[in-house]
């Protein structure tokens, strides 16, 4: 099947087949690797992506799903060389060990913010339970996200 | 002195993860690349009657299709035992099983095609006629009569047994003691999880026969050794094995597995690159498991309530077969620890390593020592209860003193250093533990059920002499190597034998040479995980990357000093005893003349240029070290946990958390508090939700991240963390293992929360997970004579 979609502003028109995840896509056809995966049953949240504004699991949406889509994946979310502002938190919090859940959990944390600019700890708690980290016990996660908030915030 | 080391450094190596630029080995493409896929047992137990590959080889886009005895006829070789304790029988395990499967997962066949996709759908069109045989998962029950025999040729389903410490004296103690205090356990399996799945990617070379294979490893230079000595069968010299970023490990990365005998097999055989990685539940029946114990224990007492005698009695199940190090940790890492933070005399631990039809069992972060920590606290814990004695109390009574370290304990292992009274006023301050004490009498009045858990817990890390790990059964030694390269420029590449894969080496290790050096840090690399650029190196495990990785580097860092002091003397017409080698700027002068110096760019560059050496100095800088620790390092710690258990559905609930470790000299603070909170994650993991769960026909009922509990975000409060320090004795650095103690100490310290919160129901022990449902239905089962029914919705 043909699809149209633009990830990170470039447009691509590939065609599929209707099986192919769209992580599977983005990885092996675009080569945009820094989507990891990590569970087979949508629990685990490393492969999280954001899709048309929403923070979206890309192990269990089909590529085709996607076409027309706007896509942006975590090799994205720097704008112009500059961090975003969750990126740098996670660097400055220690808020990764082995990087492999990051960059959903980045992508995720995002949108939660972007969703709730006065986010409070129980509710990134609660937001973030779809993205498992087996390194940090979640701690310094909490941190960057409420430090990315604030900063945010005050950029807006 | 130092400006680096001690410091809260941001990691250099968190730029690209943050980006999406991580260099994991699925993330690896190459030109005409093939894709593996294995096929696996449904069952837990059966004999393979026939294996039908034809209809998989038809399909469009498959290029091969191999079984068990295809291998076997390719010359592929058995999985070693590395670890061979006196009188092991180490069954046969094959990367492919030719005739018999024995755990759910077990490969039988591989295929490999042009696509994924293809490879999977080419598995389904494999016909396996399997005949199911009866299984057994237990790893006591495996040893009854009657009991199905994993392996034809292991009796009883016993691979080995073990024994350490004065069965006299600890009889003695039991005859004479006051008080005894019993508990029969079970310390369940779990899962690792780390979240990268393992993967392998191998590259054949037909002109100059040389194989490369990317692995997720915790330690590609024995991966190597053991691919190339065992089962593989390309030699060293012609092998290359790189593990790059690796996604966590926790020990289960550390293991050798078939998947990097099968890939690069395969290369060979199609010459074609070939990529296999693991989906999640392919990592969940393959991964190499932690814990799963049947232990019996009773601690003997004076009633003042000193410990006088400790028995331990373990089956600890192995799995289907007996993985690379599986039977290091129930015995060296197990038994050797149950002195804990005390004085003991009498201990007698005994062991029954088992076979049984499930996933092999091998190290998992904390590997031994947390099993070890949580029957000897939760006994400790009783025997408090038993004696009216405040949990931290009867601890104090039986520290170790700190004017007695080094401490020979009857187990084997010689302390090196610690101070546990200093550790646990740090803890109870911390906690404000007497107001807990107070508050939990209140909450207990208005009915509601608080605990407080007490850990206190001792690990051996940074393992170990060789000759120590050689005389326990060790097949391999335990030092590690540490090279520095000063280019021409004064730039400086590190390469280490250590492996991070989570652990921020390339953050520490740059602090620790910059100071060694007097460079600056952003002029350090760190290279590792690539046997073609480091000289040899036994990986991250034991938590001993520090004290004996960064001991290496340190020792190569002063042979850098060395060749510099003596370039640096002769060009300044200086005696070399006479220099002084400023670690703050890396500038070298004459004693007493700051002027009459040689900074280190100066240095790096006269060592290449060659021009005015001093006469025999060989051009050049670049030094090597092998460092053998003398002993193991000793963490310990001091953890409290505030939780509590609803009435009403048993669910658990932590309220505060504080943790005081003594991990010695700490390179980075900030690196090191990430280690012990997420070793804490594990170890509540352990306590309330994780369990690898397998049905009596050896079905894993826990296959999925849907079905094996892991701990989320929302399950954690803030978790305190203080440190105390006693430094090292015996390594350059001061420095202890700083890994693992988090999960050592908090499985127990929360298991003994949950048992203190439900104390005033009688109820005395509940084995983790302690899931809401267990501990609700322990609740009506001791309520149950007060009117409760126990039954309703």
């Amino acid at each position: 099947m043909k699809i149209t979609v633009t990830v990170n502003g470039t447009t691509y028109e590939r065609d599929v087949e209707p099986r192919t995840l769209l992580v599977h896509f983005l990885r092996d056809e675009l080569g945009l690797t820094g989507t990891n995966i990590g569970c087979d049953t949508s629990q685990c949240g490393a492969c999280t992506i954001h899709m048309n504004g929403l923070a979206v699991k890309s192990c269990t949406t089909l590529a085709v799903q996607a076409d027309g889509a706007e896509i942006t994946t975590i090799e994205g979310l720097a704008q112009n060389g500059e961090l975003h502002p969750m990126q740098k938190a996670f660097w400055e919090n220690h808020a990764l060990q082995c990087g492999y859940c990051t960059p959903g959990m980045i992508m995720a944390a995002t949108k939660l913010v972007e969703n709730n600019p006065n986010i409070t700890e129980e509710e990134i708690r609660h937001g973030l339970e779809g993205n498992i980290c087996r390194c940090t016990g979640y701690e310094n996660i909490v941190k960057a996200v409420k430090a990315a908030a604030a900063e945010m915030a005050g950029g807006d | 002195m130092s400006r680096y080391v001690g410091k809260s450094m941001k990691r250099v190596e968190d730029p690209r993860f943050i980006q999406g630029k991580g260099k994991y080995v699925a993330n690896i493409h190459l030109p005409n690349m093939a894709h593996l896929a294995i096929k696996r047992s449904p069952y837990g137990h059966a004999r393979i009657k026939s294996i039908d590959t034809s209809k998989a080889k038809a399909l469009p886009g498959v290029i091969a299709v191999y079984t068990g005895q295809d291998l076997i006829e390719g010359g592929v070789g058995k999985l070693p035992c590395g670890w061979n304790v006196p009188d092991i029988k180490v069954p046969d395990r094959w990367p492919l099983t030719p005739d018999k499967v024995r755990h759910v997962g077990d490969g039988v066949a591989a295929v490999v095609a042009e696509t994924p996709y293809i490879a999977y759908d080419a598995l389904d069109l494999i016909e396996v006629d399997y005949e199911p045989l009866p299984a057994v998962v237990d790893a006591k029950k495996a040893t009854e009569p009657g009991a199905p025999l994993v392996h034809d040729n292991v009796p009883n389903n016993i691979s080995y047994t073990w024994a350490l410490g004065d069965k006299e004296a600890c009889d003695k103690a039991f005859a004479e003691a006051d008080v005894v205090v019993e508990l029969e356990l079970v310390n369940q399996r779990l899962i690792p999880n780390a979240m990268e799945p393992r993967a392998a990617v191998a590259q054949w070379n037909a002109a100059t026969e040389e194989m490369t294979l990317w692995t997720t490893s915790q330690n590609p230079h024995p991966i190597r050794l053991l691919l190339s000595a065992f089962t593989l069968g390309i030699p060293e010299n012609k092998l290359r094995v790189i593990s790059p970023d690796v996604g966590g490990g926790f020990g289960s990365k550390i293991f050798h597995y078939p998947e990097e005998i099968i890939t690069p097999w395969v290369a060979r055989a199609i010459n074609r690159p070939v990529k296999w990685v693991a989906t999640r539940t392919e990592s969940m029946m393959t991964d190499s498991q932690g814990r799963d114990h049947v232990t019996h224990c009773k601690l003997a007492l004076k009633k003042d309530g000193t410990m006088t005698g400790l028995h331990v009695q373990t089956w600890s199940n192995q799995g289907a077969y007996i993985s690379t190090f599986a039977p290091l940790i129930p015995t060296a890492l197990y038994i050797t620890l149950l002195s804990g933070l005390y004085k003991i005399p009498g201990i007698w631990g005994e062991m029954w390593g088992t076979l049984t039809n499930t996933v092999p069992v091998d190290a998992y972060r904390g590997a031994g020592r947390p099993e070890a920590s949580y029957l000897l606290e939760r006994l400790v814990d009783l025997a408090a209860q038993e004696l009216g004695m405040d949990p931290i109390e009867i601890r104090r009574k039986n520290f170790i003193p700190a004017n007695e370290f080094p401490y020979q304990t009857p187990v084997a292992f010689m302390y090196d250093s610690g101070d546990y009274h200093k550790l646990f006023d740090k803890a109870e301050e911390l906690a404000d533990y007497k107001k807990m004490r107070q508050e939990q009498e209140k909450a207990r009045k208005e009915g509601r059920l608080i605990g407080i858990g007490v850990a206190g817990c001792i690990e051996a890390s940074g393992p170990a002499p060789s000759a120590v790990a050689g005389s326990l059964g060790s097949a391999v030694g335990f030092w590690e190597s540490g090279k520095i390269r000063i280019h021409p420029s004064g730039k400086v590449t590190v390469f280490t034998g250590s492996h991070a894969h989570g652990q921020g080496h390339e953050t520490t290790f740059a602090q620790v040479i910059a100071d060694e050096l007097g460079v600056n840090i952003e002029d350090v690399e760190i290279v590792h995980g690539d046997t073609a650029s480091v000289p040899f190196g036994m990986g991250t495990y034991g938590s001993r990357s520090a004290a004996v990785g960064g001991s290496a580097l340190v020792r190569s860092a002063e042979r850098i000093r060395a060749k510099m002091i003596k370039i640096a003397a002769h060009q300044l017409e200086a005696a070399e005893e006479d220099m002084v080698y400023d670690q703050d700027s890396g500038k070298i002068y004459v004693k007493g003349s700051p002027d009459r110096a040689k900074s280190f760019a100066e240095i790096s560059l006269a060592a290449y240029t060659a021009h005015n050496l001093p006469e025999g100095l060989e051009p050049g800088l670049e030094e090597t070290a092998f460092y053998d620790p003398a002993n193991f390092t000793f963490p310990n710690s001091a953890h409290i946990a505030q939780v509590e258990v609803d009435r009403e559905t048993g669910e658990v609930r932590i309220l505060r958390y504080v943790a005081v470790d003594d991990v010695g000299k700490v390179i980075n603070p900030l690196i090191v508090e990430g280690q012990i909170v997420g070793g804490i994650a594990q170890g509540v993991g352990q306590a309330l939700w994780e369990h690898g769960v397998y049905d009596e026909n050896g079905q894993l009922l826990t296959g999925s991240l849907m079905d094996y509990a892991m701990p989320r975000a929302d399950g954690f409060p803030h978790i305190e963390v203080a440190r105390t320090e006693t430094p090292s004795p015996h390594n350059p650095l001061g420095v202890k293992g700083a890994g693992e103690m988090g999960t050592i100490a908090a499985t127990v310290a929360i298991a003994n929360g949950v048992m203190d919160a439900l104390a005033p129901l009688g109820i005395k022990h509940i084995d983790m997970p302690l899931t809401a449902e267990k501990i609700w239905q322990a609740i009506q089962n001791a309520t149950s004579g007060n009117g409760a029914s126990g039954g309703g919705d």
